[in-house]
């Protein structure tokens, strides 16, 4: 029972990731009728404003200690970072150690801005080519900005931790009458979780109650009326690709601790993210939302060393066993509406 | 009746001139190949150094490629001379090898088998490699091996730690100076043992593939000799970047071990997901529950961070050592880089001067005389003490090292400690040991 629990947790973690980046590839579909490969991309975009937000307020001035010797038998350079030279050391190791939450605060507006010129930059001249295109393209891109994000930060993953006060676990076992420490989870995924929670839930508030998410969804629905009514729907489009690009770097930021950044992060997601988007149904909100969870779940109740006894290799093909299942039964995908891609 | 239009001349003039014509690529063979692949005609001569630029072993790769370069340098008679001044062979003066100039192409691995095999058939085929050097992955190593014995090269590997590489796949064109899986078990038992008892239950995470296979087989055949139970093997795929599922049901497996049979970006991502469900703090069976990296390099210490603080593991070499060579190098390497080199660096800097040394003692490249030389050869002064190629499989013997995370280190590169230097004859076995056995060395391929 309490391998269940935690199986139940990690699944709900895992499809918390899953969810965000897929609710922002089905907001992207669902307005532009754009396939984005370069999703994914976006998603270590963001991961990476956490690094460089660390790396800014670890930016130091270097001190020779003539009392030390570095690797080389040289006097050793001591670096002290300007924020404990400024705010104290104790409030700049503070500030330093909030590095990850403080990231949020960067990168919804650079997310925002790289959405809207990846989209008016590119993404526009595809609108009319078909879907192989675009997803040639804009795997291209990925790739390209894999490239570049090594280039710049090296090939190894980069270590970007949780704040102090949310390391460690929090034990549900003894809650619920189990053993400690039998279902012991860490604090900072439950933090993801609910953080992926309230972001969902801010997207589908906006889309819901705003008059811009309202117009936004008349467009999803019927572009070309919308259009009739003088409404440059266009450019709200642009604006909730912008949107879809800052849900994909909020989803990567607050990762980081669960999963040290590196430039290939991005491709670890994407494949995962379509097959969640694919059995949703293309183009559904509500239907990535719920089979980024649900495909969240499976996976992580497959990984089960009683359940790999019996299926070996089960957790590889989890997803794509229930995908094609869901296909066959249901084309569209779970919440899939009649019309979309099937032109 | 018919009249023929040959003259005897004629005749004479058509027949010299094809058949000089048939020869010619015969003598522009023999004089391009002499006996074997892609002998060096002029000037110079070609390395190829075959490493993951890309992929989740890249840095460990661009480590490597700065060493190779390095090593070039040196050769070439270029910088301070590094390991040739303190190398117990003294081949090698400065001027190239056998007085031609050494020069290198490059190729990306990708950490991919098939990637690894093209790219390498590329410098042999087009660019005149006469030796591939690198590696790290053991299954790319294993495939350029097989591919340098059928094309009559030299493959001096780089890391590479599956027992597999000198053991079923070893191939007579192939040699490997790094350290292997069965050596890491060796060393790491005994001081295991001392730190954590006889009584310990083990879970293991492997990689799925060759050396994860190989490295968990070794390590559990070691702890089991000490008492140890093995609770559980889980296989996980390379790559697999959240381990969390595979990290949840150790909690409450009755595990108070938990082995990463893991490395690169999957080792860093698996301890510090490990950490995070708490493993460290936890008490099972009475005990701290313990982590232990059978393999490290210095590159994953890092990436870890403070997650590796008192993990034990095993590494081929460290730049913290004292002896001649490794400070010759670690400041060769450090001057030009401004960083100190890690384990993989090492390896492929150290092959590349072994094989160079090979051919100047043969007095010839071709990859018989090469492995001729090689076999068995015993040297010092290249950071691990005294070292033996065994002619048996084309292992190195040496000294290994057996770290741990430091506690409280001092800067960025004081990452690890050295706990032990484990002598050579304790990680010493058998040609035919079970864990090698199946692979047949085979006669060397010259080519052509």
């Amino acid at each position: 029972m309490d391998a269940f629990l935690l199986q139940i947790l990690n699944g709900l973690d895992k499809g918390a990731a899953y969810a965000l980046i897929a609710l922002g590839l089905t907001l992207i579909f669902g307005t532009l009728g754009v396939v984005n490969f370069a999703h994914g991309a976006l998603f270590m975009i963001g991961a990476f404003c956490a690094v460089t937000l660390q790396r800014f307020l670890g930016y130091s001035f270097v001190t020779v200690d003539e009392t030390q010797t570095d690797f080389l038998g040289n006097p050793l350079k001591v670096n002290t970072p300007y924020v404990e030279a400024w705010f104290g050391p104790e409030t700049g190791a503070a500030i330093q150690d909030w590095s990850v939450p403080l990231a949020i605060l960067l990168v919804i507006p650079v997310m925002f801005f790289i959405g809207y010129v990846m989209e008016r930059g590119l993404i526009k001249h595809f609108y009319k080519r078909p879907h192989a295109d675009q997803i040639l393209v804009t795997f291209g891109l990925a790739i390209v900005i894999g490239e570049l994000i090594k280039s710049i930060y090296g090939a190894n993953p980069i270590q970007t931790p949780a704040p102090q006060m949310f390391i460690g676990t929090l034990d549900f076992g003894v809650m619920l009458g189990f053993d400690p420490g039998a279902v012991a989870y860490p604090m900072w995924r439950l933090v993801y979780f609910f953080f992926s929670l309230i972001i969902i839930g801010a997207v589908f508030a906006f889309l819901q109650f705003t008059t811009f998410g309202m117009v936004v969804r008349a467009g999803m629905a019927d572009r070309e009326t919308v259009g009739l009514l003088g409404i440059d729907i266009d450019k709200r489009f642009t604006l909730m690709f912008g949107m879809a690009a800052a849900v994909a770097g909020l989803a990567g930021v607050m990762y980081t601790p669960i999963l040290s950044p590196h430039y290939n992060i991005g491709m670890d997601f994407l494949v995962l993210s379509f097959v969640v988007v694919v059995v949703g149904g293309m183009g559904s909100l509500p239907g990535a939302v719920l089979a980024g969870f649900m495909l969240g779940i499976l996976q992580s109740f497959a990984s089960m060393n009683e359940v790999k006894a019996l299926i070996p290799g089960i957790d590889q093909i989890i997803i794509y066993l229930v995908a094609i299942i869901i296909l066959l039964t249901r084309p569209r995908g779970l919440m899939g509406r009649k019309g979309v891609m099937e032109e | 009746m018919s009249k023929s239009n040959f003259s005897r001349r004629g005749v004479l003039k058509t027949g010299a001139i094809a058949g000089a014509g048939l020869a010619l690529p015969t003598y522009l063979s023999a004089a391009g190949h002499t006996g074997f692949t892609n002998a060096p005609t002029g000037n110079s001569v070609k390395f190829g150094f075959n490493v993951p630029q890309t992929g989740p072993y890249a840095e460990e790769g661009l480590d490597e490629l700065r060493a190779q370069q390095l090593a070039v340098e040196h050769l070439n008679g270029i910088g301070d001379g590094g390991m040739i001044n303190t190398f117990s062979s003294k081949m090698l003066d400065g001027t190239g090898i056998m007085g031609k100039r050494v020069e290198f192409v490059t190729g990306d691995t990708q950490t991919k088998s098939d990637v690894a095999r093209a790219s390498a058939q590329s410098m042999i085929q087009k660019d005149g490699c006469i030796m591939i050097n690198g590696g790290s992955s053991s299954g790319v190593a294993v495939a350029v091996q097989g591919l340098c014995q059928e094309a009559g090269v030299i493959f001096m590997a780089g890391l590479t730690h599956s027992n597999d590489t000198t053991g079923k796949d070893k191939k007579a064109n192939g040699f490997r100076h790094f350290f292997n899986a069965y050596m890491s078990g060796a060393a790491l038992a005994p001081v295991l043992e001392r730190e954590y008892g006889n009584e310990r239950r083990a879970y293991h995470l492997t990689a799925d593939y060759t050396w994860g296979w190989t490295q968990q087989e070794s390590i559990q055949a070691s702890t089991e000799a000490l008492g140890w139970e093995t609770v559980q093997n889980v296989l996980t795929p390379v790559g697999a970047g959240d381990f969390s599922s595979y990290i949840a049901p150790v909690l409450n497996s009755g595990a108070d071990t938990l082995i990463l049979n893991h490395y690169g970006g999957d080792m860093v991502n698996s301890l510090t997901q490990a950490v995070q469900f708490g493993l460290k703090d936890k008490q099972v069976n009475g005990k701290d529950f313990k982590i232990i990296v059978p393999l490290y390099s210095e590159l994953m210490a890092a990436g870890a961070g403070s997650n590796i603080e008192g993990v034990f593991g095993s590494m081929n070499w460290n730049w913290q050592l004292q002896d001649a060579g490794t400070q010759a190098f670690v400041r060769s390497f450090g001057e030009k880089y401004g960083f100190p080199p890690s384990n993989a660096a090492h390896t492929c800097y150290v092959q590349t001067l072994l094989y160079a040394d090979a051919v100047t003692r043969a007095g010839s490249f071709n990859p018989c005389a090469v492995v001729e030389a090689l076999e068995d050869f015993e040297f010092d002064g290249m950071g691990n003490g005294p070292v033996l190629y065994r002619g048996a499989d084309h292992q190195c013997f040496k000294d290994v090292l057996v770290m741990k995370g430091k506690e409280n280190p001092a800067n960025q590169y004081d990452t690890l400690e050295i706990v032990e230097v484990t002598p050579r004859a304790q990680v010493e076995y058998a040609p035919d040991h079970p864990m090698f056995a199946g692979g047949d060395l085979g006669a060397c391929n010259p080519g052509a």
